[in-house]
């Protein structure tokens, strides 16, 4: 290869391709509290977040991408979580959120 | 006695003959197929209470056989008005009422061609996957179990791009209850529902849904798929955008089961212009009124029972055809 | 079923008299396909083309990078219908897909819109004197050949099959957005199937790959690669196709479209030379052709007179197989026998031959 300046680089692809992601811990925290799969994105836990109102932090979307099987980032997202204990009190689905917070910080640490 | 005419020998038609019949009237039931029953004869079992399709058709079917209602099979109308229906035959049959019963035309899935339906082998419609529980033998054209299957909401509802503006209204909850059907038969595989909004409009259909989600692990992603394509190991790979999280999203699925939507029949535009009739802009009959009058024409002595006028479930065409009873009833009394 | 969709997209194409537009990139990249293409319908099939040296740019790469407006787009595209108006032709063939896409797209503008139609009509006048008729018919280049697959079959010297196996060789097509995705109706099978190339391998012996990214753009975009820090994602939609396609070992790909030839060749070296990732046989690229090409090859045309010297990717692999008989001295030699320059290796080319031409030089 030669030394080249291309002045750009490949773009990674966004895509989340669910063949090459290992759905393992996926299935485990599934099993652990299906009612997570029951989430209808409505976005309640996200409106009310001590830190979503202040950091990029969204609740919604890194417990979707979890089950999805994108795990890279997820332990550091959810630590931004206060466990305040809002978002449970208005999930229309029943999910209790802070069990959700604490199980992915339990599974996912490694990633 | 005066005679009544039902146009249409399905589920909406042999209600309303029979509910009809029991006012009194003297019922003529006509049906251009060699059977009665129409599309439910191919349908397995029902949402929400998964029960059989032959159970609720079986009733209806019986309840006729044991009347003397004027069951006439292979008869085509080609016109009628208020007062007399001409079939294909060239036989007028002279009336005092019209009852519309001639239902919808499952949307032809080939039209959305990206899915590649009738390219693929194992891209499949909500009618083929009925079919094949009621048959029961749901597996991969070479035989083997699924290990992973797609169900694709609104193909045919919703969409401008093949003049279909409506929603379908009954596909949500029958994609609902055939991923639950697919699960129980294949516990190990994965069951993906892509859906654009998930509208459980019924008694129990969002409880169906929860245990969808709850009891039988059942995904659902919002995003409709762009595309179907073949994957070298013979499976299909889909597309979607995971729109909850705001990313493209792909994999390979064994199965793509596309839950097609109901379209206003192709003679709809004929029927309604020689007899005077409005049609909605889907194509669907407009009934008088959508409160008091739903089973009522603009013009006196014509009405409609079932889909003929809008996308209903069972439970619903099957109440039109005591509603239209009621109705003739009134107008000719 | 397929054949079914394929069978509902036709179009009329005219059988002869053509007016020929030429395009910028394959003028530049590939000036040997559009000189095949003449050569096939003048002297394999006798038909009337007239190449006009009198005919512009249709300015699409201008308009696709937001610099040329769509007045003067269409005032332009308006003087070329003048041109073969003036030339007695009534038949538009375009060589490019992005000039395709202009002009059909022009065209149901004109006829959606028929102020814009007078407009245009105006401004043509006042710019040039000129007034011009709308074509008969316009149809691309690849379709025309489409169109005559089974009388350059009828003439072929050689199938697209293994020389020493008869196997059909496996062929990559690749369409141009712009042919068919804006109308599906304007291309022959449409947008999602598109049968213009599938028809000619299929006719001429080879087997068409069908692969999950068949449908995916070739990410050449206009205003995106001209820029260079955004040529990244232009580069990776070329990169998914070839991932997607490199396990199925398709012996060449097939382009109907200038930008997705030159892309779909010249990023394999990009990619190479970036990553160290190739993706044809023994550790090579996967040539690129044009259908002039595919189609020259199978009338035995000679592949150094096709241009194909000027792809990035060696061809030679191909031509092996395909019991092409060439002279590996002449490879850079131009029409008039002068040295055209060599380009130096690159990890996509197969190294063992440029001992040969060095000999030579």
């Amino acid at each position: 290869m030669a030394e080249i300046n291309w002045g750009f680089a490949i773009s990674r692809p966004r895509v989340i391709d669910v063949d090459r992601n290992n759905l393992r811990k996926s299935d485990e925290i599934l099993l652990e509290m299906p009612e997570l799969q029951s989430c209808i994105g409505c976005g309640a836990c996200t409106a009310s977040c001590t830190a979503g109102n202040l950091t990029q932090f969204n609740f919604r979307k890194v417990h979707t991408l979890v089950r999805r099987g994108e795990y890279q980032g997820a332990y550091e997202e959810m630590n931004k979580c206060m466990l305040c204990g809002k978002c449970r009190l208005l999930c229309p689905r029943g999910i209790n959120t802070r069990g959700v917070v604490m199980l992915i910080k339990r599974k996912l640490g490694d990633f | 006695m005066e005679r009544v005419i039902v146009i249409g020998g399905g589920i909406a038609g042999m209600k309303s003959a029979l509910d009809l019949r029991k006012r009194g009237f003297e019922v003529t039931l006509l049906e251009k197929s060699r059977h009665l029953g129409g599309k439910v004869r191919k349908w397995h079992c029902l949402f929400p209470t998964f029960t059989a399709a032959s159970e609720v058709l079986g009733r209806l079917k019986a309840e006729i056989a044991d009347s003397d209602i004027d069951v006439r099979l292979e008869a085509e109308v080609v016109s009628f008005d208020n007062r007399c229906v001409t079939l294909a035959s060239g036989e007028r049959l002279e009336c005092r009422a019209v009852v519309l019963a001639t239902g919808f035309t499952l949307f032809d899935a080939r039209i959305k061609e990206e899915y590649g339906y009738g390219i693929y082998d194992n891209v499949i419609t909500s009618a083929d996957l009925e079919d094949m529980f009621r048959r029961g033998s749901v597996e991969l054209r070479n035989g083997e179990r699924p290990r992973r299957v797609a169900f694709l909401h609104c193909v045919g509802s919703r969409d401008e791009k093949v003049c279909q503006r409506h929603c379908s209204k009954v596909c949500c909850v029958t994609g609902v209850k055939q991923a639950m059907e697919m699960k129980r038969l294949f516990p190990e595989a994965d069951v993906f529902n892509f859906y654009m909004d998930i509208r459980m409009f019924g008694p129990g259909y969002e409880e169906m849904y929860r245990e969808a989600q709850l009891a039988h692990n059942i995904h659902f992603v919002r995003g409709r798929i762009s595309e179907a394509s073949p994957t070298i190991d013979g499976r299909l790979q889909i597309k979607a955008e995971d729109t909850l999280t705001g990313r493209p999203l792909k994999m390979s699925v064994d199965m793509l089961v596309l839950l097609v939507g109901m379209r206003a029949n192709d003679d709809n535009a004929h029927l309604a212009e020689q007899a005077g009739v409005p049609l909605a802009p889907n194509g669907f009959f407009a009934p008088k009124d959508m409160f008091a009058g739903n089973v009522r024409s603009p013009r006196e002595g014509i009405f409609y029972a079932g889909t003929i006028t809008a996308p209903k479930s069972i439970g619903e065409v099957l109440n039109e055809g005591s509603a239209v009873a009621d109705a003739v009833t009134e107008y000719l009394s | 079923m397929r054949a079914k969709s394929w069978s509902d997209y036709q179009k009329a194409i005219a059988d002869d008299k053509y007016y020929y537009a030429r395009s910028c990139i394959r003028q530049n990249f590939f000036p040997g396909s559009e000189k095949a293409f003449l050569d096939i319908l003048q002297h394999d099939l006798g038909k009337d083309i007239f190449d006009d040296p009198a005919h512009s740019s249709c300015t699409g790469i201008g308009y696709h990078s937001d610099v040329v407006p769509l007045e003067t787009i269409m005032t332009v595209v308006a003087r070329q219908f003048a041109l073969m108006s003036e030339a007695g032709y009534e038949n538009f063939v375009t060589s490019c897909i992005t000039s395709f896409g202009i002009y059909t797209e022009i065209l149901s503008t004109w006829e959606e819109f028929p102020e814009t139609e007078e407009r245009t009509r105006e401004n043509l006048f006042k710019a040039t004197g000129r007034e011009f008729a709308k074509p008969k018919s316009l149809a691309h280049t690849s379709d025309v050949i489409f169109h005559f697959r089974e009388e350059i079959a009828a003439r072929a010297k050689r199938k697209l099959v293994d020389s020493m196996t008869g196997e059909p060789l496996k062929v990559v097509e690749h369409i141009g957005c712009h042919y068919a995705k804006i109308f599906p109706k304007s291309g022959i099978g449409g947008s999602e199937f598109p049968y213009v190339l599938a028809g000619m391998i299929e006719s001429w012996g080879g087997e068409c790959v069908d692969y999950p990214e068949r449908r995916h753009c070739c990410g050449f975009g206009f205003r995106n690669y001209l820029v260079q820090a955004n040529r990244g994602y232009s580069v990776a939609n070329s990169q998914k196709k070839l991932e997607s396609m490199a396990p199925y070992h398709p012996d060449f790909i097939v382009a109907n479209c200038p930008g997705c030839s030159m892309f779909l060749d010249k990023w394999q070296y990009t990619i190479a030379e970036m990553n160290g990732r190739t993706y044809g046989a023994n550790g090579y690229g996967i040539p690129v052709l044009t259908y002039e090409e595919m189609a020259g090859l199978v009338l035995g045309y000679d592949p150094w007179e096709l241009g194909m010297q000027m792809h990035q990717v060696d061809v030679e692999p191909l031509l092996d197989r395909l019991g092409v008989e060439y002279d590996p001295s002449t490879k850079y030699l131009g029409g008039n026998g002068k040295y055209i320059g060599k380009p130096a290796t690159a990890v996509v080319n197969c190294p063992s031959q440029d001992f040969i031409y060095d000999i030579k030089l």
